[in-house]
């Protein structure tokens, strides 16, 4: 069947398993000379896609066992993050990190070992994985973690499916004492001015700026800044501490139809950044928002992509060292604003430190942004690669689907040391995407 | 108050998963029922981790219709609702050629259902209370080239039901009867099915607890399919036998 990662580009045509026991995901990993495991589809690109065989994890979703003392969880690979935030929010628990949607996999967090609004204090979700098991290319499940097998854990997370299958995971949860997140928006003029907030605000929980990337000359790198913190029980409204955790249900939408491709231009956009600014400025107060709306805002309209057109969106995001990012940043969101190429979600985020064989963060500043997939939008991204290069940045493997082997080899020192250890391990010849292939992995 | 326990016949087939869902998340421990139940494990800690009920295992084998009253009696407590999900679609070109495995189809679509519908049944009406859900199928409608084998013997197992239902129907058993039309379960998959007439296991078990909620008696899950079938049913004999369908 024809397949894509969450951006619909690029649409590959594979052939699909769904395993709904180990036994049956082994006798696939045996038989398939090449293959590559798929959660819920999220990542945007062809990460989660091998045309040879694709295996859909999504069958294996069955949570094992929860540790109330200390809020571990032992859950199948193909667990969402969103169930485990059904179950376990009403008793008091919240994932550690979670990326901007709810509908991705455990597998799936775990091999983009994906961040979220809080990486500079907690990390990525690496920091709340105690061990994962994976399957070889045997067939043989194998358990690892930070004592046991360390070489397998750190080169598992991060490492998009090439290590073999996640099977299982264990996995901390966070308590929380209401399902609230008490937030502050700060706008910044300028990009200094947003890199000098997130910087005073090293201790906030959670911390994320929607960036106008229109916005040119003085203005370069306007930006709201949002930080928030989990609401404690004491500091909600009398009425609603009898039930902390109940937030009201959101209305569910759906992107009709697939926008012709006019409709996002860089005067809508632009039109759409400016009030989108203003009216952020006005709402500097502290203000209560559901968890659902604070961390997942995009899910609650289904199918959200369309908007970019039936050509997809492309996805990127890259890291920029800390002491390069001023620099860098600025030449990015200049090639973004010369290019008129507006883009509506555009995300500006401060990472901590990050110690793992092969993730994506690194202590910096990450910029994070998409297009509708054209002809001039695919080259405008040629040329943040270069930039992004040039400034000692890299790129986020779980959002790309089109960068060139050259430039990623270019951008990451630990490539080699990765590809000797798919190598050795015989991992390089059974476990690859179309990513990995594009990417010479 | 707790509630009475559910019984899933065909606990590993992805519509009976569903079912067990649906009625542990409306409270109702469960019990689960399949051949090699301990590998059922996993699904019993998800059900109880999610939804907070509790789950049995029990060893059963469709195809040895006289073991099914003993295991009726060996259940820890008589449930209150069974939903049978046991099914064997088969390969239709194999049946016609190979008559071990047409007959494997027949007796796992009627045979079997039937024979452990029929020992719940009178335990039911010994007590005089539950309800039977027997997932048939549209297929067992009319029989089409394309799947007959399998068409004929949920064919029976639908007329069963309804006699089911009309003997038990002033003892206060009710059976429901579900012809749930495509779905997308293992059974289909790699079939080309269209995806407006293709549900899923939830709009499946969705549909089971509001029919026995409501005490409906023959179900479909999309309603497209009761419009379909109408029209499969009344086509002349004389146009059908030439037709793909």
């Amino acid at each position: 069947m024809r397949l894509s990662g969450w951006g619909r580009y690029p649409v590959i045509e594979a052939c699909v398993h769904r395993p709904r026991s180990i036994a049956a995901l082994r006798a696939v990993v045996r038989a398939q000379p090449s293959l590559i495991a798929r959660g819920n589809g999220r990542a945007y690109g062809d990460s989660a896609i091998n045309p040879a065989a694709t295996v859909e994890t999504r069958h294996l979703n069955r949570m094992l066992a929860f540790d109330r003392e200390r809020g571990r969880l032992i859950a199948e690979a193909g667990v969402l993050l969103g169930d485990v935030i059904a179950v376990f929010l009403p008793q008091g628990w919240f994932p550690w990190v979670t990326p901007g949607t709810k509908f991705v996999t455990l597998g799936g967090a775990i091999a983009a070992d994906v961040h979220g609004k809080n990486h500079h204090k907690d990390g990525s979700f690496r920091s709340c994985v105690d061990w994962i098991e994976v399957m070889d290319a045997d067939g043989v499940v194998t358990r690892c973690s930070r004592d046991q097998r360390p070489a397998l854990f750190e080169h598992t997370i991060g490492g998009m499916g090439l290590t073999g299958v996640i099977t299982r995971a264990a996995i901390r949860l966070r308590p929380v004492e209401t399902a609230w997140i008490s937030r502050t928006t700060h706008p910044a003029p300028h990009l200094k001015a947003a890199m000098a907030i997130f910087e005073t605000a090293q201790d906030a929980a959670y911390s994320v700026a929607w960036i106008d990337c229109l916005a040119v000359g003085a203005n370069l790198g306007r930006s709201l800044v949002m930080l928030g913190e989990h609401t404690a029980l004491a500091d909600l409204p009398r009425e609603q501490r009898q039930t902390p955790f109940v937030t009201p249900a959101r209305r569910k939408r759906t992107a009709p139809f697939d926008f012709p491709a006019f409709a996002l231009n860089r005067f809508t956009v632009r039109a759409f950044n400016a009030l989108y600014y203003r009216a952020g400025s006005r709402k500097t107060g502290m203000q209560r928002v559901d968890w659902d709306s604070y961390f997942y805002p995009l899910d609650a309209i289904s199918a959200w992509n369309r908007i970019y057109g039936r050509n997809g969106l492309a996805q990127f995001q890259c890291v920029l060292p800390l002491d390069a990012s001023e620099a860098g940043l600025s030449s990015l969101l200049k090639a973004v604003a010369d290019a008129g190429a507006g883009s509506f979600l555009a995300v500006l985020k401060r990472f901590g430190a990050q110690h793992s064989a092969f993730s994506f963060p690194m202590s910096g500043y990450t910029l994070a942004l998409d297009f509708p997939v054209n002809p001039k939008t695919l080259s405008l991204l040629i040329e943040l690669d270069r930039i992004t290069l040039s400034y000692g940045g890299r790129f986020y493997l779980a959002k790309d689907g089109r960068l060139s082997a050259a430039t990623f080899a270019a951008s990451d020192d630990r490539i080699d040391a990765f590809r000797r250890r798919r190598a050795e391990h015989h991992w390089q010849d059974k476990f690859s995407s179309a990513q990995s292939q594009r990417l010479a992995l | 108050m707790t509630k009475p326990p559910v019984l899933i016949l065909g606990a590993r087939s992805d519509i009976g998963k569903a079912a067990a869902h649906q009625f542990a998340a409306l409270g109702h421990p469960i019990q689960l029922a399949a051949r090699r139940a301990e590998t059922l494990e996993a699904d019993k800690s998800d059900i109880e981790l999610r939804h907070g009920v509790g789950v049995s295992l029990h060893e059963f084998d469709a195809l040895q219709v006289t073991t099914h009253a003993a295991f009726v009696d060996r259940l820890p407590v008589l449930p209150q609702i069974a939903v049978c999900a046991v099914g064997l679609m088969g390969e239709q070109s194999e049946n016609e050629r190979d008559p071990d495995k047409a007959v494997r189809v027949m007796r796992s679509n009627y045979e079997g259902p039937a024979g452990i519908l029929a020992a719940l049944a009178n335990r039911f009406e010994e007590r005089g209370d539950g309800t039977l859900v027997g997932i048939s199928s549209a297929a067992g409608e009319r029989g089409r080239a394309a799947n007959y084998v399998y068409g004929s013997a949920k064919a029976g197992f639908t007329a069963f039901l309804s006699g089911l239902r009309n003997r038990l129907a002033k003892k206060g058993v009710h059976v429901v009867t579900v012809l749930p039309g495509f779905v997308a379960t293992q059974m289909t998959e790699g079939m080309n099915l269209p995806a407006r007439l293709t549900a899923q296991p939830d709009e499946v078990s969705t549909a089971i607890a509001r029919a026995v909620e409501k005490k409906q008696h023959v179900i479909y899950v999309r309603p497209i399919w009761r419009v379909i079938m109408t029209i499969i049913r009344n086509i002349p004999e004389r146009m059908f036998k030439g037709m793909r369908v």
